[in-house]
């Protein structure tokens, strides 16, 4: 359904449109990251596209992506299995979710970044809906968003130290809270 | 600036309050929460405020973060099933719902789901839409001094929730949905009990409108309070009550239809304002659309399996686990391993109590997920908070906060 918004980026965007994919019915495109504004601004307001709704933000941290196919083979056929070792290796997937009320398609845009430059501007000038969700985000992840009004964490504590939802970050791990003064600021 | 009686009697114009030219005042930080006897939910909310009047509302969530996702991906597919009842504890069986569809959604399996099972699901799901919203009605009336309707809906909703528990073996936290169907069957001569439970609640909802709809405290309290336009409310991504309230004909059963939904006769309720009384309005609506939707439901009922018959999904019957060598490995490799997911990502979204609540999930071929993030609505919806309080009096905070509806187990998930 959403097949047309995806070629109507690629047309008018070309190079910065890094992959598409369609899974179980959701489109997904893959965009480059300094192009992200634009491309998003574009989804927005052309009225063929008028993605209005921001629905969600997450992240996928690709750090322990080992995907299995049957019977425990390897999997070849999705994304490969990170490699952290390889100075380009794209550690994060930042995902947007849109939905458009008038042409009830919807659109999952991906940007990929590295494990040392985990940097991207931010989407809350557009959709205000985004605040709460690339707080969270920043907050899980650690992926900063550049220009965005007010990014601070949002379920945990200014004293916490890591970000919980990566791979790398142990479940069972405690981390008492010890306040910091330096830190409670007017908020 | 407006004298005494004004403000006294409600009118709660901006321009009226500005008492910057009459008096000295200077700001002052008050802080509301986490646990807070008018607020249901823990949650934080630190006032910056001109006498009555709140310039600044920093609304701090995350007192109930128990690690939902960071759980998830740590347990098999079937042993998620009992934190998503955590999520919304007030419509639990919705939860359960949506997670069981994204991950037949990543299985392939979303269209070989027994008719008798999509039929359960919906049933419960309507009966938990019921119970949501009652609770929301209901503590919300409360908060304003109105303790007699919350007491005729939690009567109400007690009924709905024993006949929960009777199907799924407990009061709340039901985890009675499975991939590829439902646990167990309906228990026999559950659904008369229900038809009658559902004319009681009629009767009961119409007692608690009946005290709410013309009370001079209730509307004053709620109308014109809180209100979001239809413009703001699709910036922040408003959906459920709350986005319709403001005007917004966005209902997921309709727009992206699921399960047997589209079979099944049922409005949708918009509202105009976008104020507190609509969210009350639309909500008491929905809890009469769903009646509407289990009579039909019950009706249509068909008969047959409530389980996927694929032993890949399903767990071997108990016949054949505890008497055959096959059956006892599958089910050990089932409880252990969980159900084998294929790699790949999907995003199901259903319309749960609040508005639209969706899975996201990302499978790598193991029987555990690697990523599952729940979009909750309240989530969503909690952040405009912010925005709405702005100028309104912290007594406001009260039915605003009560007409968000922010369920703290989905909101910090």
């Amino acid at each position: 359904m959403a097949q047309k918004v995806v070629d109507a980026v690629k047309a008018k965007f070309g190079d910065a449109v890094v992959a598409t994919s369609s899974e179980h019915g959701d489109e997904v495109i893959t965009v480059k990251r300094d192009k992200l504004l634009a491309i998003a601004a574009f989804l927005k307001d052309d009225p063929a596209m008028s993605f209005e709704v921001p629905v969600f933000v997450t992240a996928i941290d690709l750090a322990h992506w080992q995907p299995l196919g049957r019977r425990g083979a390897p999997d070849e056929g999705t994304r490969p299995a990170y490699d952290a070792e390889a100075s380009d290796g794209l550690r994060f997937e930042v995902c947007y979710q849109l939905r458009s009320l008038k042409h009830r398609h919807r659109l999952r845009v991906k940007v990929q970044l590295k494990e040392t430059d985990t940097k991207l501007p931010s989407l809350t000038p557009l959709w205000a809906g985004f605040n709460w969700q690339e707080r969270e985000t920043f907050d899980m992840y650690g992926i900063r968003f550049d220009g965005h009004p007010d990014l601070r964490r949002i379920y945990l504590y200014d004293e916490f130290v890591g970000y919980p939802l990566r791979k790398d970050y142990p479940k069972d791990k405690r981390q008492p809270l010890v306040r910091r003064p330096d830190l409670v600021g007017d908020h | 600036m407006a004298d005494l009686k004004t403000l006294v009697l409600g009118k709660k114009d901006i321009a009226d309050l500005d008492t910057e030219t009459e008096m000295p005042h200077e700001l002052m930080t008050v802080n509301m929460g986490p646990s807070h006897p008018a607020m249901h939910g823990t949650v934080r909310i630190v006032l910056t405020v001109d006498g009555e009047r709140i310039v600044k509302g920093d609304v701090q969530p995350g007192y109930l973060h128990r690690c939902f996702e960071k759980e998830a991906e740590h347990a098999t597919y079937t042993q998620i099933f009992p934190y998503t009842d955590r999520l919304n504890y007030v419509s639990p069986m919705i939860n359960n719902c949506g997670y069981a569809m994204a991950v037949e959604k990543l299985l392939g399996i979303t269209h070989r789901i027994p008719r008798r099972a999509e039929f359960i699901r919906v049933i419960v799901s309507e009966i938990s839409r019921v119970t949501d919203h009652m609770t929301c009605v209901g503590a919300s009336a409360m908060e304003l001094g109105a303790f007699g309707p919350f007491l005729f809906l939690l009567k109400a909703r007690e009924w709905l929730y024993t006949l929960l528990e009777e199907v799924s073996g407990a009061r709340l936290t039901h985890s009675y949905v499975r991939v590829g169907g439902v646990g167990k069957d309906l228990p026999a001569g559950w659904l008369p009990k229900l038809a009658a439970r559902l004319t009681e609640t009629e009767a009961a909802l119409a007692e608690a409108e009946q005290m709410l709809n013309l009370n001079k405290i209730f509307r004053d309290r709620m109308a014109g309070v809180g209100a979001l336009s239809r413009e703001d409310a699709i910036a922040w991504g408003q959906t459920g009550p709350v986005g319709r309230a403001a005007g917004i004909d966005y209902d997921v059963r309709k727009d992206h239809p699921y399960s047997v939904y589209p079979e099944f006769e049922f409005d949708v309720p918009v509202g105009t304002t976008g104020d507190c009384y609509d969210r009350y309005l639309v909500r008491v609506e929905e809890i009469k659309q769903s009646i509407r939707i289990l009579r039909q439901a019950m009706a249509a009922l068909p008969d047959g399996p409530v389980m996927i018959d694929d032993g890949h999904v399903a767990l071997p019957p108990k016949a054949e686990a505890y008497n055959t060598i096959e059956g006892m490995i599958r089910h050990f490799k089932h409880i252990v391993d969980g159900i084998k997911v294929p790699a790949g990502e999907a995003y199901t979204f259903v319309e749960g109590g609040n508005g639209e609540l969706g899975f996201f999930i990302v499978g790598d071929g193991t029987g555990r997920p690697y990523k599952c993030y729940v979009r909750s609505p309240s989530f969503v919806h909690l952040s405009t908070a912010e925005k709405i309080f702005k100028n309104h009096l912290i007594a406001d905070i009260v039915p605003i906060f009560g007409m968000i509806n922010m369920i703290g187990g989905e909101c910090d998930k």
